[in-house]
């Protein structure tokens, strides 16, 4: 396809200044209505850290209703942001789970209260490292304290409390926002009718923290990246953070996917070129996800969100008992894996309902078939749909919504 | 077996009002052999069953009985009906995921029609005794006298309505007599609460009948079974 050599990772020069804009206003100025926690309403964190003040960037769609009881509160993965059902503010496309949400849809729109936020410690408008720190006047850079998904989940119950929800019809996620999901079943029990955590596990595998290592590794080896102080250098750790969500997106698919979508195609020709141009298609392709993946997400936010993944551990926040954390909930569960996820397989899954039977809690699980590898949750997979449809309904009846 | 196993069983058997109730297989009426287990599960119980199917036995047993049901089941069609539902149902296999749960989790576990196509028949049922207070378990009779008329005068491997598959293709590898069962049940330790036979309706056949007799002409055995040295009573 080219004549030129094309053998790096390389951001667009003429797309730079764009691009550049265009994230710090989405990090600092977001397209989202946004919470303010001053002083008086700290985040208290994990880390011992009191974080004020904060900010929560959300979207919502439907309408609270009168009694206040069907709200539903969507948790976004790794990489997502709150854009669950409105077009992308930088990247223009549609809404992330808009499969799953909308009128009709098995969240449906017109029935439920639906919110959405950007988490703490992204670059989508919600506080995190690309913010500015008010005791210095410059981004928090790595002087931001380290995230955990229950700090997350506590950020999420002030901005329900600032929008005048008690409690939850429905929480749902996947992978990291499966994570979201089982933190909020467990420290807020009571303020939960039911959760699904799709794709997800109770805490983050060795091989899982070993794939992240590797992506932070390869944002921080980027000279760019300038010890985390990259905003005030005027430089972007771009490669760094192409190459870590190349390594990541491959974790995202499966073999079987790639194979039916690439194979050993050759990108733009028959043979090889006989160099580390980006000959095959899966290359280019990779090449492309690594780069339009830096137009839209800081690479501090990337650094702390996998962190926070890493940490995830909810049996070893219970004594060590996985069960213990779902003890004497009355929360209706469905929990949802897809056979080829091997990021978050199966028996991630069976885990977290094997400890919700040993609780006594009302459980379904459904492994749904599927090719697609981890992003299946994301994608149009109608047996997820159904099992979704099925128990949301079912729980509506029983909520009387 | 000597016959004392079952003349043991208490007779006035709570199913024996079935015989009252409609056909299996009538448009929207419950099958006979789920208005049996209805008998015999009392109201608000915790019940687990194993190979649920669409969940129509569950929602029986919610609707009329109030219980708090969960459900195992292989098929994904049959999980998904049960969600829509409204019941607990996770996607499973009772030869792996039984010994997931805690002893004594349930007051009733049912296991439909599911015993003879199991790995391991001996573990799964210890498990059912291990994980529920009483265990309603029910299995087609390969002593069936037209089963044994099959083997004996043709010589070919019976194909019957409540076994219909050929058997290159059947799901039931460990098919067993209720003499059989009854046997498996004293070598576990499992004491038989009551145990009945339905005929080729599905119905109960009448109780005071030799146990001989219900090995020849049930074609299904049913058996509510309590783990030895188990509290008798509720």
């Amino acid at each position: 396809m080219d004549t030129q050599p094309d053998t790096a990772l390389r951001p667009d020069p003429i797309d730079e200044p764009t691009r550049r804009a265009s994230e710090r206003s989405q990090a600092l100025d977001p397209k989202s209505p946004v919470a303010r926690f001053g002083a008086d309403r700290p985040l208290l964190m994990d880390a011992g850290v009191e974080l004020a003040p904060f900010q929560i960037a959300y979207q919502t769609a439907g309408t609270l209703n009168a009694a206040r009881s069907n709200a539903v509160l969507i948790c976004h993965a790794l990489t997502g942001d709150q854009y669950f059902a409105q077009t992308h503010p930088v990247t223009g496309k549609a809404g992330w789970w808009e499969t799953l949400v909308g009128p009709g849809k098995p969240i449906d729109t017109d029935r439920y209260f639906v919110v959405c936020s950007n988490v703490i410690g992204s670059c989508m408008g919600s506080t995190g490292p690309a913010s500015i720190d008010p005791a210095t006047g410059r981004p928090y850079g790595l002087n931001f304290p380290l995230v955990t998904i229950r700090d997350m989940v506590r950020a999420q119950a002030m901005l329900l409390e600032h929008l005048g929800v008690q409690d939850l019809f429905l929480c749902i996620g996947g992978s990291m926002g499966g994570m979201q999901v089982l933190q909020w079943a467990a420290l807020y029990p009571e303020r939960v009718f039911a959760a699904m955590p799709i794709a997800t596990g109770p805490r983050h595998s060795a091989q899982n923290i070993a794939f992240h290592e590797v992506g932070r590794q390869a944002i921080m080896a980027d000279p760019a990246w300038a010890d985390g102080r990259y905003l005030e250098a005027g430089t972007r750790p771009a490669k760094g953070l192409g190459v870590a969500r190349m390594g990541a997106h491959i974790t995202y698919l499966s073999e079987p996917a790639l194979h039916r979508k690439f194979g050993r195609r050759f990108q733009g020709g028959s043979a090889p070129t006989f160099s580390f141009n980006a000959d095959f298609q899966i290359e280019s392709y990779l090449r492309h996800q690594g780069l339009s993946f830096v137009e839209r997400f800081d690479a501090n936010a990337y650094l702390y969100l996998t962190r926070a993944m890493d940490y995830f551990d909810l049996a070893e926040d219970h004594g060590g008992v996985l069960a213990n954390a779902f003890r004497g909930t009355k929360t209706r569960f469905c929990v949802i894996s897809f056979t080829s996820d091997w990021l978050f397989p199966t028996r991630e899954s069976r885990a977290i309902v094997h400890a919700l039977n040993a609780a006594a809690a009302p459980v379904a699980f459904v492994e749904v078939e599927s090719d697609k590898g981890h992003d299946a949750f994301l994608l149009d997979e109608p047996a997820m749909f159904s099992a979704a449809r099925g128990f949301i309904d079912a729980a509506a009846r029983a909520r009387g919504l | 077996m000597s016959g004392s196993a079952l003349g043991k069983i208490t007779h006035g058997a709570p199913w024996e009002s079935a015989d009252a109730l409609p056909h299996a297989g009538e448009s929207g009426a419950p099958r006979v052999d789920h208005l049996v287990v209805l008998g015999l599960v009392p109201a608000g119980a915790r019940v687990l069953d194993i190979g649920c199917g669409d969940g129509s036995l569950l929602a029986l047993l919610r609707d009329r009985r109030g219980i708090d049901g969960r459900g195992i089941e292989l098929s994904r069609e049959g999980v998904n009906a049960c969600l829509a539902r409204g019941l607990s149902v996770i996607q499973g296999d009772a030869d792996t995921d039984l010994a997931n749960y805690p002893d004594d989790a349930f007051d009733v576990v049912v296991l439909s029609q599911t015993i003879q196509a199991t790995r391991n028949p001996r573990i799964v049922l210890e498990h059912l005794l291990r994980i529920g207070r009483q265990v309603i378990i029910s299995f087609p009779n390969f002593g069936h006298w037209r089963v044994r008329s099959e083997l004996a005068l043709r010589g070919r491997m019976p194909i019957t309505e409540i076994m219909p598959d050929a058997w290159w293709e059947t799901p039931n590898i460990h098919h067993c007599t209720i003499r059989d069962f009854v046997g498996l049940c004293r070598l576990i330790g499992a004491r038989i609460e009551h145990a009945t036979a339905l005929n080729a309706r599905g119905r109960p056949m009448r109780f005071s009948m030799p146990w001989w007799v219900w090995n020849l002409f049930g074609t299904q055995g049913v058996f509510l079974l309590r783990r030895d040295g188990a509290e008798g009573g509720r």
